[in-house]
């Protein structure tokens, strides 16, 4: 991956920037030495590091501003940090950069249940947004699978989204309004308690813009009470094929389910080994979760069962209890860590339409074949969402880049069959490259025109999103 | 000008040498009229994709609305944010377009659970100030992949790019609507009411207070959509939850439910009838001090409150100047729909948002043709 050489009269004048940061900040929130900021070298995407000119960790929107300002006039890149969750290398300092990390913003600001909203500053993790407003039967939606650690300025940033959007939709879908500073220091609000902001819709711009447009460090947030209860149930299929056709079936029926995931046989074969969640041992499994009152989600799930059937599943298990819900869950929860124990692996994020998955899976196998290595299917059937996990050995030399290789042909797949790169991670570094698979010359002009207008000199989030190649003649201006 | 393709749509604006006055199915005519030469998208048109089991339609920009929902009806569909009908308000005339409802991100009453447009706007293609075709988005559900542009475009009324496709998802029609109803109450008490059913979890998808209604009275209305038996269930929860304000009576005869919401998404009470006519957002618990400041209008609450319809007549006292300040005052934005067109119309903005709003003009429109008088801050003055 080619990152942008560092500018060495940046990295000459560090000392005067730290100095200058002091000034704005307290002495514990400059970080120089370079033992503590090895912490911040990387996010979750651990294949690339690269220690930071200095860390950051403002306590107040002031404080973001006023050191945004000094790293403006001087001209030196920043690299907004949530919790450092991205996957897609979001988060990625260069040496000649300031990481600019949330972590102090952890506040709840108002919670107002009578209008449904939260304001929390941005650095609070998703799950103790829920955690704020739970004691009241209300929750915040957005669920990535990363939520106990992950944070709100992240998810921002990301556009993030996680297993129950087919229903509540993405952070987007959820977020009402934010206090955002600008690279050049400048503060504004868009939007607020109340719904659909004036003027353009620049939260809709800002939101899943990878840090680049601006640093948000508060945001509204809608709330949403807690439905009386869900259950999921699980069915079986002999091929990935039928699991498709049924998967379109259901959502066809007119139910609407929370949520329906989808694994398939290497998938479901090395979570049984890991977890022992009592899997049906087949090609294609699906766990489809319906919400609501005892009896409604009886109605639902009778209605899901009926059309399963039709598709000869060959197993077909409906939770009656917590203890079955939680069972049914488990191996799909423990996926992650399943692979996780067999080898090193890396989770793609493409989106494909539904229609398109018997192929694509198919194809998927024939590369696993050609490039020899083992891949398993887990995603958000119901949007289609997938993420496949490529296995390799991190210590065998050249693994790392055949994977890679293998990941970019699955992402172009998704893409030539009428979906998209990245349905929830983001691009980061990680896909920066291939955006020219997705996008026209013009379709990606169109987005670093918007660049230029919030951040003229490309300082924030350097070298993320466009490829390097396309953004050169506007960083260099 | 009527381009039948979108590459005879970038000659045209790439060719073009003074305003253009952008047009769908010209029946949304909002904001200063522009005195631009017209173009329409009505020539674009066709249903280019739908899959009922992805749940996601193709359209060119100038597909009538109409052809649209019938097509998704076929299928036991529809599009959930509910798009008004904005002829009988506007007194217009004329074939709404699906291109038209993106470009003024144009909502209904089920905004307040489902979404609003922008919510269901999955891709767009579009031409820019600068001629140059572009695509942002896709077909798909989940797309992160760089900026989202389709936002953007949505609500924008045609000053960035014109509209030549949108992809949007769509959702199953319910099998079932059950409408609770209450006459009576006043704007207050019907307000903490519908605050009330919505931070419920009984999944209420519509929840609007008319001072005047079909009757001429005050009247309180909840929608439940499902199926049959969940609606039932439901409707009683609510009513027991509500006790306190009184009886609801339960509608679930789908002709008079439909009705009853389109009578609300197209703000029937204000047809024909003279006077301003203003759309507000507030946070909803603000929503009727707001209207009691403005003595002399009568108001249309949906959202729950959080969207007023406001009807100021002549003579009525409320000026635009006394009705922003009381909006600004709470927090919240108010649009002029309908009204002396020499006045604002879209809502102030402040100073470093109006600075990017018009940054990204200058990108998308560097000669300034696009609808020049829409949205512009000389509206806003």
């Amino acid at each position: 991956m080619q990152m942008p050489e560092p500018n060495p009269a940046i990295l000459a004048k560090k000392a005067a920037l730290v100095e200058r940061l002091q000034e704005v900040l307290p002495g514990d929130a400059v970080i120089t030495d370079v033992a503590e900021t090895r912490a911040y070298e990387c996010d979750a995407l651990t294949a690339y590091k690269c220690p930071p000119l200095a860390v950051i960790l403002p306590a107040s929107t002031q404080e973001v501003s006023d050191a945004l300002a000094i790293c403006h006039e001087m001209g030196v890149p920043v690299v907004p940090r949530g919790s450092g969750t991205s996957l897609a290398g979001g988060a990625l300092p260069t040496a000649d950069s300031v990481i600019l990390g949330v972590a102090r913003l952890a506040d709840v600001l108002e919670t107002d249940y009578d209008n449904r909203f939260i304001r929390v500053q941005t650095g609070r993790t998703n799950l103790s947004v829920t955690g704020a407003v739970e004691e009241h039967g209300f929750f915040y939606a957005p669920d990535p699978s990363s939520q106990l650690a992950c944070a709100i300025a992240g998810n921002i940033a990301m556009n993030s989204g996680g297993a129950h959007c087919l229903k509540y939709g993405v952070t987007t879908n959820n977020l009402m309004g934010v206090t955002m500073v600008l690279m050049d220091g400048t503060v504004m609000e868009l939007g607020g308690a109340h719904l659909d902001a004036e003027g353009y819709d620049l939260l809709g711009l800002i939101c899943g813009s990878e840090g680049q447009l601006g640093v948000v460090t508060e945001a509204t947030l809608r709330i949403l009470r807690k439905p009386e209860g869900a259950r999921p149930v699980l069915i079986g299929f002999d091929s990935n094929e039928v699991a498709g056709a049924c998967v379109s079936d259901i959502i066809k029926a007119g139910v609407l389910p929370v949520a329906i995931e989808f694994m398939d046989r290497p998938c479901i074969r090395a979570t049984e080994d890991f977890a022992k969640a009592g899997y049906p041992d087949c090609e294609a499994l699906l766990i489809v979760e319906v919400e609501g009152s005892e009896a409604e989600i009886d109605e639902q799930l009778s209605l899901i069962e009926e059309i399963a059937r039709r598709h000869d599943p060959v197993e077909l298990r409906q939770s009656r209890s917590a203890e079955e819900s939680a069972k049914i869950w488990l191996g799909r929860k423990s996926a992650f860590g399943a692979m996780g124990s067999i080898n090193d692996y890396m989770c793609l994020d493409g989106t494909i339409p539904v229609s398109q998955l018997p192929y694509v899976l198919r194809r998927i196998g024939e590369l696993s074949a050609q490039f020899g290595l083992d891949v398993a299917n887990v995603f958000h059937a119901g949007d289609g969402n997938m993420h496949p996990l490529i296995l390799f050995d991190a210590n065998k030399p050249g693994d790392l880049e055949l994977c890679e290789e293998f990941g970019a042909e699955i992402l172009k797949l998704c893409v030539e069959v009428g979906g998209c790169l990245t349905g929830e991670h983001g691009v980061g570094i990680e896909k920066r490259d291939l955006m020219a698979h997705q996008y026209a010359p013009d379709d990606l002009a169109a987005q670093m025109d918007v660049k230029d207008v919030f951040d003229p000199k490309w300082l924030l989030n350097p070298a993320k999103v466009f490829p390097l190649d396309s953004s050169d003649p506007r960083r260099a201006a | 000008m009527t381009p039948k393709t979108e590459a005879e749509l970038a000659e045209i604006i790439t060719g073009a040498e003074g305003p253009l006055r952008i047009e769908g199915g010209g029946t949304r005519a909002l904001g200063r009229a522009s005195n631009g030469a017209r173009l329409s998208t009505s020539g674009l048109t066709g249903i280019e994709l739908y899959e009922p089991g992805a749940l996601t339609l193709v359209a060119k920009a100038g597909t009538p609305l109409a052809e649209i929902e019938a097509t998704l009806e076929a299928e036991g569909q529809r599009l959930a944010f509910e798009p008004m009908d904005h002829r009988g308000l506007l007194g217009t005339a004329g074939t709404p377009t699906i291109g038209g409802v993106v470009a003024a991100n144009v909502s209904g009453p089920r905004r307040i659970q489902a979404g609003a447009c922008r919510d269901f706007l999955l891709g767009v293609r579009f031409v820019d100030g600068q001629g140059r075709i572009v695509k942002n988005g896709g077909r798909v559900m989940k797309n992160v992949t760089g900026y989202d542009l389709v936002k953007l475009m949505a609500g924008s009324y045609g000053t960035l790019g014109v509209l030549t496709e949108v992809a949007l998802k769509v959702l199953p029609r319910p099998r079932s609507t059950g409408v609770l109803r209450l006459e009576g109450l006043n704007d207050a008490q019907a307000i903490t009411a519908l605050s009330r059913v919505l931070g419920s979890p009984y999944e209420v998808t519509g929840a609007a207070h008319l001072q005047t209604g079909p009757n001429e009275a005050p009247v309180t209305m909840i929608r439940l959509e499902g199926f049959e038996n969940s609606v039932a269930y439901r409707a009683a929860e609510l009513q027991s939850l509500l006790a306190e304000f009184g009886r609801f009576t339960l509608e679930t005869d789908p002709e008079k439910t439909d009705a009853d919401w389109h009578y609300i998404r197209d703000v029937a009470p204000f047809h024909g009838r003279d006077g301003d006519v203003w759309r507000i957002s507030v946070k909803p618990t603000d929503a009727a001090e707001i209207v009691a400041d403005l003595a002399g209008a009568e108001a249309l609450y949906d959202w729950g409150g959080g969207l007023i319809w406001l009807l100021a007549p002549q003579g009525s006292g409320v000026s635009a100047g006394k009705l922003r300040a009381a909006v600004a005052a709470k927090g919240g934005h108010a649009m002029l729909i309908r009204g002396d067109r020499s006045r604002a119309t879209f809502p102030p903005l402040p100073a470093p948002v109006a600075a990017l709003q018009e940054g990204l003009r200058q990108k998308f429109d560097p000669r300034q043709i696009l609808n020049p008088g829409l949205m512009a801050q000389g509206e806003t003055a």
